[in-house]
């Protein structure tokens, strides 16, 4: 099939087979970066702005180094609240941006929707690297990624997520794919952060992580913010690690293939234990690693060149 | 020089008249109606085939003047009004200043009567710049002209304050029109909380904020025997709140906005801007049922909380875009396709929820019926008409309207205002 979308903005909106290509063109990228030359042609000329109105390390780096392996040329812009002078919409700054000619830009946004409101009014390519409590497309499709690598297909996988639902892009995203894909998502986490109607999604809702541990092929952790707990959505972190938290004896109740992923960055202790985080079920950093593989796809497929390029 | 409108079928809330009258209207006031009037020395309007209703009453707008004129003004919503067939409006105190003194209701008042286009009656603060705080001087702003007090874009969340502004607005003879949300459950949600809210990732409204409020207010009422007006009502809930409240000859008045009877928080997922409002759209099942509370009674009357926004105020994403949206123009429209074709309501009790009751409401004694002695406020319309809402067709300063690109039944062919025809189409 032939990739026809100029945006990234989200998995809501991508069918079975647009998810499928996406993968199937991450895993050949995947080796371009073990090579010594880490870099192809396909993108030399283009120019990738990350926009990111959010605090994020991984994203932006993996963003910015799958752009650079492709050969564009990058720029990353962070903004501050702070320094986003009033007045100023998110459109205004964007379009200022693009007007410098730019390609495509990466943009990260507290608020669920911006995408939208940047691909409706920008002529470049948007893609989707976090908004608000909404997408987070690109982990999902590395969590996917990751799972397919490990398993060997979607379809037919238990998949748990596990932690705050509510405020969760990632969970939100890979609900989106990992059901469009045939999997079976059960959510866990606390009742107060659980959103309402969550299983008009398609998922089913387990408080007991045992039960869910021993239910699944693979659980999703997520990071759970400090903030959540001062806005007293949980009574103290220890509590929630005591239901929540997978250590070592709570993931000994599933398969020992279950395998455990986590978008980052990991709260040690709290939503894993070190052991658990650093031990031969944790997929974590093979996850960072499929995270470049499945940007340049991404990059490439929405940037849409129709040069011939040799990987 | 007098007004004879011939030929008018008169749509009151008790009926609509079978033949055709003449309606006099000399020195702001209906003088006579009869079958059939001699034109001669008289301004002739001729109505021939269109209902005459009495001039449309909306208790629910924000006008933005003093102090956002950017928005909206006195006179530009005040021409809205005109053009959606409202004679007169209400407008909320939550200007800048706060309509809480005696100065900026006579300013108000003073501007409106210059554009002259309509009645423009000011709501008076319940609490001191709208703070929670201390209560207003009610009586002095009572005789500069608020015969009702809100404190609407919130709440007054202190119960013990909203007690006692409701005794002193029972021994004052004012309505207390209350703004039913408590932002403490709220907490910061932009649209309802529901299936929609969590697949797009936007923060919830939970029902309960509105439905804890009503409840409240209606236990107030009860304890204190004194009336109270909820706006904007959007939830099943409140309608079942209400309704056994009025079982119970509590004294509690409600209304319902257009656009909770012709949107769902589906309408969100669009991100347009101009679909956040406060409270927020609701479900479908929350529509049905305001729809039915209309129908029944239990939802006196039909109001817009016609809210301008300034596209820039608006264009700022779902989050931080501010709450609200432009009705005046829209309502009569909204209210025929959605409630008068489907046979809902009829045209009589149209009427009833968007000129009568809402008089009988505020306590306007003199408006809402067209009847001999009446004030001549008179809204001509022809309700099979169809239109289409554009951006540019706005007349208010701002367009922020959900319905752009909406195919409406019913449009305003003429409205008159004291007498005079102060807008035709």
């Amino acid at each position: 099939m032939e990739w026809k979308r100029k945006h990234l903005l989200g998995i809501e909106e991508l069918s079975k087979e647009e998810i499928e290509l996406i993968l199937e063109t991450a895993t050949s990228f995947k080796e371009v970066s073990t090579r010594d030359i880490k870099k192809v042609p396909a993108l030399r000329g283009k120019t990738v702005v990350t926009l990111f109105f959010e605090a994020s390390t991984r994203t932006r780096i993996s963003f910015e180094l799958a752009a650079k392996r492709l050969s564009a040329d990058t720029l990353n812009i962070a903004v501050t609240t702070s320094s986003t002078s009033k007045g100023e919409t998110l459109l205004d700054t964007a379009k200022n941006i693009e007007a410098m000619n730019v390609d495509a830009m990466v943009v990260r946004h507290g608020s669920s929707g911006s995408p939208f409101i940047l691909a409706q009014g920008l002529n470049c390519s948007v893609i989707n690297a976090g908004d608000g409590c909404r997408e987070h497309p690109t982990q999902a499709l590395l969590d996917m990624f990751t799972l397919k690598e490990k398993f060997g297909r979607i379809e037919g996988l238990k998949v748990a997520i596990l932690g705050d639902i509510l405020h969760s892009r990632v969970a939100r995203s890979n609900i989106w794919g990992l059901t469009k894909l045939g999997a079976k998502v059960t959510v866990c986490g606390p009742a107060t952060l659980m959103p309402r109607g969550i299983e008009q999604m398609g998922v089913a809702i387990d408080y007991d992580l045992k039960r869910v541990l021993k239910a699944s092929d693979a659980v999703i952790a997520l990071r759970l913010q400090k903030e959540r707990q001062e806005a007293k959505f949980l009574p103290s972190l220890r509590e929630y690690s005591r239901l929540f938290g997978i250590n070592q004896a709570k993931l000994a109740e599933g398969s020992s293939s279950l395998i455990v992923m986590h978008p980052g960055p990991t709260n040690r202790g709290v939503e894993l234990s070190a052991e658990v985080a650093d031990g031969k079920q944790s997929v974590i950093l093979e996850q960072v690693t499929n995270g470049v593989a499945v940007r340049m796809a991404v990059l490439y497929l929405v940037l849409g060149t129709k040069e011939e390029v040799a990987i | 020089m007098a007004l004879l409108i011939k030929n008018a079928i008169i749509v009151n809330s008790d009926k609509v008249w079978e033949k055709v009258q003449d309606i006099l209207c000399e020195n702001g006031k209906i003088t006579k109606i009869a079958p059939s009037i001699d034109a001669k020395g008289h301004e002739v309007l001729d109505a021939k085939g269109k209902k005459v209703l009495p001039g449309l009453i909306d208790i629910h707008v924000h006008l933005r003047q003093p102090g956002q004129e950017g928005k909206e003004t006195i006179e530009t919503g005040s021409q809205a009004a005109v053009k959606g067939g409202f004679t007169t409006i209400m407008c909320m105190p939550n200007t800048n200043p706060v309509i809480d003194n005696p100065m900026t209701v006579e300013y108000i008042i003073r501007e409106a009567s210059r554009v002259g286009l309509c009645s423009v009656y000011p709501i008076g603060a319940i609490t001191k710049a709208q703070k929670d705080e201390e209560l207003s001087d009610m009586a002095e702003l009572k005789s500069a002209g608020c015969f009702a007090f809100s404190d609407d874009g919130k709440s007054v969340l202190s119960s013990r304050l909203f007690r006692l502004a409701m005794e002193y607005a029972k021994m004052l003879d004012v309505l207390i029109i209350e703004h039913c949300q408590d932002p403490l459950l709220t907490s910061g949600g932009v649209m309802n909380e529901g299936a929609v809210s969590t697949r797009v990732g936007l923060k919830g409204d939970p029902g309960i904020a509105e439905t804890v409020t009503v409840a409240r207010d209606i236990e107030i009422a009860h304890y204190l025997d004194a009336k109270v007006h909820l706006a904007h009502m959007s939830l099943k809930r409140s309608c079942e709140l209400i309704r056994q409240a009025k079982a119970q000859g509590i004294k509690v008045t409600a209304e319902a906005c257009p656009h909770h009877f012709a949107l769902t928080d589906e309408a969100c997922a669009s991100f347009d801007t101009s679909t956040k409002v406060n409270p927020p759209l609701r479900s479908q099942e929350d529509v049905d049922a305001i729809k039915a509370a209309i129908a029944d009674g239990t939802i006196d009357c039909i109001v817009t909380d016609h809210a301008p926004h300034t596209k820039e105020d608006k264009e700022v994403g779902f989050d931080g875009a501010p709450f609200g949206l432009i009705g005046l123009e829209t309502s009569l429209g909204l209210t025929i396709k959605e409630l008068v074709k489907p046979g809902i309501i009829d045209l009589a009790q149209m009427v009833d929820k968007m000129s009568t009751t809402p008089a009988k409401i505020v306590g306007l004694k003199t408006k809402g019926v067209i009847k001999e002695g009446f004030d001549a406020d008179l809204t001509i319309i022809d309700e099979n008409k169809e239109w289409t809402v554009t951006k540019e067709g706005f007349v208010s300063k701002s367009k922020n309207s959900p319905f752009i690109g909406w195919k409406l039944c019913g449009e305003v062919q003429h409205t008159i205002y004291n007498g005079r025809i102060v807008y035709k189409i």
